[in-house]
């Protein structure tokens, strides 16, 4: 055996931080932060070009930065960061070493070389076949290549987190159960083994396709195999952002989750059914039938919607319990008045949960519903929604994480604190506007993944309604303004790693007595056990998103009423 | 905390708040709601995509749909034949690159069997202003019955990315009065 690899102890959290470990968290999110800053590049002439009176791209530069930017964000900006977490939430929550480092190291030069390889295949113009790839349009092989390349990095680092967990045990670097945040990771890597096993098994086929090896493949198979990548993959971001949501609350506030058993439960349910979720792709699919469809894309009774609804209380309720507990008491708000607002990790992380839960979560039952798919499909209310999830979720909570992990992970301070502290600020309202916008522009009949809605080429060209154009024309306005926001992170994030003053042993500054004391102490308020608990707040807020969501979901039913019948 | 492990070594016995079960209930239970209101519709809605499918060479339903319009053509459009075929019957819509073939005129209020595929990529059927969008498959004719209930022209534009002419695949659709329809027949 080598000698025991090197750690350092954390000053904030007192957590055991291994080199091997702090080096690999680093390059994955430097990885991480490169795609973002390229993806959102792609993003915001997309979103430029689909401003009717700016029309930035030409058609064939407007599909493939379409493609491209699908690819970048969605794909390698969040799996590299999620990775990132993944070693975080075993290796340093867990206080062991990080088992397999070299393997970690492969799994990160795969990703790299996978990542790079469908973007250069992508500039070469060939294959502007959109991010999802529908068979029969056809891409160059090098595209399935780079993507298969990069699912089998991605795999590799999931089994790197597995190992480090079973290490943990046999080594018994903690008691009892691993954190909360952990099993939330772990909920995260087990649906990835499910989701890249998908990939595999429908990108190996079509890359073999594109060489010539394989005469067809079925569309509609394609569609139904892709989509238990594709939308299953959006459930790791789910789990992972909720997990941070949870880490933010602890180790700012030192909030303890109301209950584990009730957050584990929540997401377990991820666990078994959210990898139902294809079947939202194929809603008004030829050849798929009713009862299929049904049980699918309600993830079995809304097995999974319970579990995010679980989270949508558990969440604010573990910030408004800490709130209390440092004595923020008075009336129903004071928690929420008081909190630290002016911190970027926080207020990342609250803004991320009221837009992901209203905006993405709301709209996605709703789409998602098998007949008012009718009225929404492949309109723009689509990535209007997938936005608010993937954008105003998952990115924004990344973006609120990595004010932490540059200080306690770089140990570097952050470079400009007030572009820091307004940035939040800036990315969700352009982010939340992009939303919105799309999905107001969606129920209007503006298709998605369209180069011109005025059909100037077109010899029958359709009018949509000017509503629709105006709505357009603000998402392209609140893109700017993402794009802006997403500049102030990626300017302060590069010169802060590289730049930054050195924290040295200085903690970062938290709220509560820092995380390391409370850890030795014995907790105030036992959440746990019933008639402890007092989160009034929480209740009203939960309230108004109950009423928010049975009230857009009826309103949605009666607008599909009143179209045409079909049966 | 969230970072540390539980507490309570014995976390999955500790009781959940009254607060948190009732909400967890009160989710649950609406999870049935939304999930019993999808069945209700197929029993009492108006608005429910027929599951019937067939799979189909693509020259044979070409061949189809240009038989109907050999049979029901009325005048043509910009060299795109305009059909219009009786109401209650079987109508076929092509997509294809980068169009839509023929052009439909319907009758208000009655019912017509649609026949809907693709010929060489996915293509998506979006029926505007009225906003119904349903997918398109090469080698899958989709079947369903549509009963048009506003007269006019309406447009029908592609809404999967189907290619570098995707933005120029738009059509229309007409929707007559019973009456003016019979006497632009004679």
């Amino acid at each position: 055996m080598s000698a025991t690899p090197q750690y350092r102890v954390c000053p904030t959290t007192g957590l055991k931080v291994f080199g091997a470990t702090q080096a690999l968290i680093k390059a994955n999110a430097v990885a991480a932060v490169v795609f973002l800053a390229v993806g959102g590049l792609f993003g915001l002439s997309v979103a430029l070009t689909r401003w009717p009176d700016v029309h930035l791209l030409p058609m064939d530069w407007f599909y493939l930065a379409l493609t491209a930017h699908g690819l970048d964000v969605l794909l390698c900006w969040i799996i590299f960061f999620e990775v990132a977490v993944l070693y975080f939430a075993s290796s340093v929550l867990l206080n062991c070493r990080l088992a397999a480092p070299r393997m970690a190291w492969l799994a990160f030069w795969l990703m790299v070389i996978g990542g790079v390889l469908t973007n250069i295949t992508v500039l070469q113009g060939n294959s502007s076949v959109m991010f999802t790839s529908y068979t029969p349009l056809q891409a160059a092989p090098n595209f399935y290549l780079g993507l298969i390349i990069f699912a089998v990095g991605a795999l590799i680092a999931c089994g790197v987190f597995f190992g480090t967990l079973v290490l943990a045990k046999d080594e018994r670097t903690y008691e009892g159960s691993v954190p909360l945040v952990t099993f939330g990771a772990l909920t995260a890597a087990i649906i990835a083994v499910f989701t890249l096993a998908s990939g595999a098994i429908i990108l190996v086929p079509t890359w073999l396709w594109s060489l010539g090896y394989i005469s067809h493949i079925d569309p509609l198979m394609y569609k139904l195999v892709w989509w238990a990548m594709g939308h299953s993959s959006q459930q790791i971001n789910v789990s992972v952002h909720v997990s941070l949501w949870y880490a933010v609350a602890a180790i700012l506030l030192g909030a303890k989750p109301l209950s584990e058993k009730a957050s584990r439960l929540a997401f377990l349910l991820y666990i078994f059914f959210l990898q139902l979720a294809s079947a939202h792709h194929l809603l008004v699919e030829p050849g798929v039938g009713s009862e299929w469809k049904i049980f699918n894309t309600s993830y079995a009774m809304y097995l999974a919607v319970l579990g995010s609804m679980i989270h949508a209380m558990t969440v604010p309720g573990t910030i408004e319990a800490a709130q209390r507990r440092l004595g923020f008491n008075k009336g129903m708000f004071e928690w929420l008045r008081k909190a630290p607002w002016g911190n970027p990790a926080f207020s990342g992380v609250f803004l991320s949960l009221v837009l992901f839960g209203f905006l993405g979560g709301i709209s996605g039952v709703v789409l998602g519903t098998e007949q008012i798919n009718l009225i929404m499909h492949n309109t723009v209310y689509a990535p209007g929604h997938f936005h608010a999830t993937v954008v105003t979720g998952t990115t924004l909570t990344f973006m609120a994480v990595t004010y932490l992990l540059v200080p306690l992970v770089f140990q570097r301070e952050i470079m400009f604190p007030r572009m820091a502290k307004l940035q939040p600020y800036v990315f969700a309202i352009g982010a939340g506007g992009i939303s919105l916008f799309m999905m107001a522009a969606g129920t209007l009949g503006v298709p998605r993944r369209h180069w011109d809605i005025t059909f100037a080429d077109s010899i029958f060209p359709y009018q949509i309604p000017s509503a629709g154009f105006l709505m357009m024309a603000l998402n392209g306005v609140c893109a700017i303004l993402a794009a802006t926001g997403g500049l102030m992170y990626i300017v302060n994030t590069v010169a802060s790693v590289f730049f930054g003053k050195r924290t040295g042993d200085a903690p970062v500054k938290t709220y509560a007595a820092t995380p390391a004391q409370a850890m030795g102490r014995p907790v105030v308020a036992d959440y746990g056990s019933a008639g402890t608990m007092y989160i009034p707040g929480t209740i009203v807020l939960v309230g108004v998103f109950f009423v928010s969501f049975v009230l857009y979901y009826y309103v949605n039913w009666k607008y599909l009423a009143e179209v045409w019948p079909l049966r | 905390m969230a970072i540390t492990s539980p507490d309570n070594r014995l976390w999955w016995k500790e009781p959940i708040h009254r607060i948190e079960l009732a909400w967890i209930i009160i989710a649950f239970l609406w999870g049935l709601v939304m999930f019993f209101t999808m069945t209700f519709w197929h029993a009492f809605g108006q608005q429910n995509l027929s599951n019937t499918t067939y799979k189909v060479m693509p020259q044979a339903f070409a061949a189809k749909a240009e038989r109907m319009a050999e049979q029901y053509k009325v005048r043509e459009e910009l060299g795109i034949p305009v059909v219009h075929p009786p109401p209650g019957s079987d109508v076929y819509l092509i997509g294809r690159i980068w169009m839509w073939w023929p052009i439909l005129e319907l009758e208000k209020g009655q019912s017509y069997r649609f026949h809907l595929s693709a010929m060489e990529y996915s293509h998506g059927f979006s029926l505007q202003p009225v906003n119904i969008n349903i997918q398109l498959q090469p080698g899958y004719e989709h079947v369903f019955t549509m009963t048009p209930t506003d007269s006019g022209e309406f447009g029908i534009i592609c809404n999967e990315y189907c290619g570098f002419g995707h933005h120029t695949m738009a059509s229309r659709l007409y929707v007559v009065e019973k009456s003016t329809a019979r006497s632009t027949q004679e």
